[in-house]
């Protein structure tokens, strides 16, 4: 190979236009943050009070607006990790195998990946509506009266109805992966427990279950940081800002900003990023428990 | 049986809210509530003509295009540069370098976005598409150099080199060898940023305040103040919004599933 330092100096040339935009408008604001929260800056008076910690330990301990997101967060990312995980897997299996209308099934199942998070919104806005939306309306007309909901508007429940628009979002994609697993699953392998009189269940559970288990690895954990993301649905379907019932972490700093409380949301982001990195963590050491 | 019963169910699931916004894009409020399901018995382009003379849709519309026809074309250049630069270098420059890009991964926007904010209201950039067109580049950089490097750094060396020996810098090696090889993973890259970009809500909510520089889905969210339950005006939006992208979607679409997904495994 050829190897000069020359050639590594006009290589390193290459970079430097996406580095200094980079650095300097994604990497520097990432350090800003860290000194931002260290004040009680409102985001535009000339002058603010340094206040240490004190923004980080409020958030952490004694923030019920705070802790309030985080639980929605939580059980967001619970329904909707398990939920998407199950559907997308599930959807996999049957359209694993090339045929035409496995083709076109896959194609529409994709489809919604393609839309905006508003749209979206908008599109089970009007499912949920309690007096006009196709859900208590089928439900109705099926004569399951006693099931009809009032969605968005029930305060304890709305954060799941959410969480299964996130579902029908991007279970499709989550799909796509899937697939990708199970066609890499050597054929063999079925051949060899059919040999053994193992039916479909077992064939699932000893063979494309163990297998494909870099795949489940990857969905849980994109779905994760998607969910910890979720701030365009939320918005779409609950306004701005969401009611407390529907407030998420990401919806959480961005209404304490607009409240000109710029330090102290910054203080969030902060614990907003180390909840992340801290459930990613969890997740990897289970992941390493469950495969041994 | 059972496979097609539930292929069968989420397959409607999928068509029906589908095939609601879009008709009922043409029906009034009242023949929507009166009979979400059917086809427009009395179609009208009303809701049509409200949203394009009362929203100024069509220069919310050419704001979108600008912003993604500036910001893709630029985060690929970028991006491709540094995924080359990442496959070339000896392996420490390389690793050092690819992993700057990579701490981006982890961040979400959610995080940075205040200081963001202050950053680009001190330099004059915000409340301008301008503004907004450089922190979409910055923000999807690192999954752009992650994809294509991914690529770049999987074609083997013996395809520069024959290059190099000929006398060929690295800029010749870059447009000559590797840019024509890797065209399917620019592809991929390039469908992943547009969706991105074209449906961002969160920098032109942070960003915009001028309803002269509203993105779509800027404007779509003041739809919902706006009409709130006038749901025929909401799925107007939302069919404007989405047409382009389901469009390029039904024509391009093995690129798109490959495009998004591997954004999806990398991002």
């Amino acid at each position: 190979m050829v190897r000069s330092p020359r050639r590594s100096a006009a290589l390193l040339l290459f970079a430097v236009p996406a580095l200094a935009l980079y650095g300097g408008f994604f990497l520097l604001p990432a350090v800003q943050g860290l000194r931002y929260a260290t004040t009680d800056w409102d985001g535009y008076s000339p002058t603010f009070d340094e206040v240490g910690l004190s923004n980080l330990t409020e958030v952490v301990s004694d923030d019920d607006l705070f802790r309030n997101a985080l639980t929605n967060n939580l059980k967001f990312l619970l329904v909707v990790v398990a939920g998407q995980t199950l559907l997308a897997l599930l959807l996999a299996v049957l359209l694993a195998a090339r045929s035409r209308s496995s083709t076109v099934l896959r194609a529409l199942f994709f489809l919604p990946t393609v839309l905006s998070s508003v749209s979206v919104a908008f599109i089970w806005k009007f499912v949920y509506d309690p007096n006009f939306g196709p859900a208590n309306t089928l439900l109705g007309a099926v004569g399951l009266d006693s099931l009809k909901a009032s969605y968005l508007g029930d305060d304890g429940a709305a954060i799941f109805w959410v969480a299964v628009a996130q579902i029908w979002f991007h279970a499709g994609q989550m799909m796509v992966v899937y697939i990708a697993g199970i066609n890499q699953i050597p054929e063999e392998l079925y051949d060899a427990a059919k040999t053994d009189g193992a039916g479909k269940w077992q064939q699932f559970r000893h063979v494309t279950w163990p297998m494909v288990a870099p795949a489940t690895t990857l969905v849980i954990a994109y779905t994760t940081l998607q969910s910890f993301k979720a701030f365009d649905l939320i918005l779409g379907l609950a306004g701005n800002p969401p009611r407390s019932g529907l407030d998420v972490l990401a919806t959480r700093i961005y209404s304490t900003f607009a409240n000109s409380q710029l330090g102290y949301a910054a203080a969030e982001s902060i614990v907003f990023m180390v909840a992340i990195a801290l459930v990613t963590w969890l997740q990897n050491r289970a992941g390493k428990v469950a495969h041994g | 049986m059972i496979r097609r019963a539930v292929l069968g169910v989420y397959a409607l699931l999928i068509i029906v809210p589908l095939v609601v916004i879009a008709g009922g894009s043409l029906k009034t409020t009242r023949d929507l509530f009166a009979d979400p399901f059917g086809l427009p018995t009395n179609p009208t382009l009303a809701n049509y003509s409200t949203v394009l003379t009362d929203q100024n849709l069509l220069l919310v519309v050419r704001n979108s295009v600008t912003v993604v026809a500036v910001s893709v074309p630029v985060t690929l250049l970028l991006g491709s540069l540094v995924a080359f630069a990442v496959a070339r270098l000896p392996r420490w420059p390389s690793r050092l370098l690819f992993g700057v890009f990579a701490l981006g991964l982890a961040v979400p926007a959610q995080a940075i976005m205040i200081p963001q904010y202050v950053q680009f209201e001190r330099l004059g950039l915000r409340d301008s598409l301008t503004g907004l067109i450089l922190v979409n580049i910055v923000v999807t950089l690192p999954v752009a150099v992650f994809i294509l490097a991914g690529f770049m750094r999987t074609l083997p060396g013996e395809l520069y080199e024959a290059a190099e020996i000929d006398g060929a810098g690295p800029w010749a090696s870059f447009w000559r060898i590797a840019v024509p090889v890797s065209l399917p993973s620019l592809a991929a890259t390039a469908i992943f940023l547009v969706v991105m970009h074209w449906n961002d809500l969160l920098y032109p909510l942070l960003f915009i305040d001028d309803p002269g520089k509203r993105t779509l889905p800027l404007a779509l969210l003041d739809f919902q103040g706006e009409y709130l339950t006038e749901y025929p005006l909401l799925f107007t939006g939302v069919v404007v919004a989405s047409l382009p992208m389901v469009l390029a979607y039904a024509f391009l679409q093995r690129h798109f599933v490959a495009g998004i997904t591997a954004g999806a495994v990398k991002g």
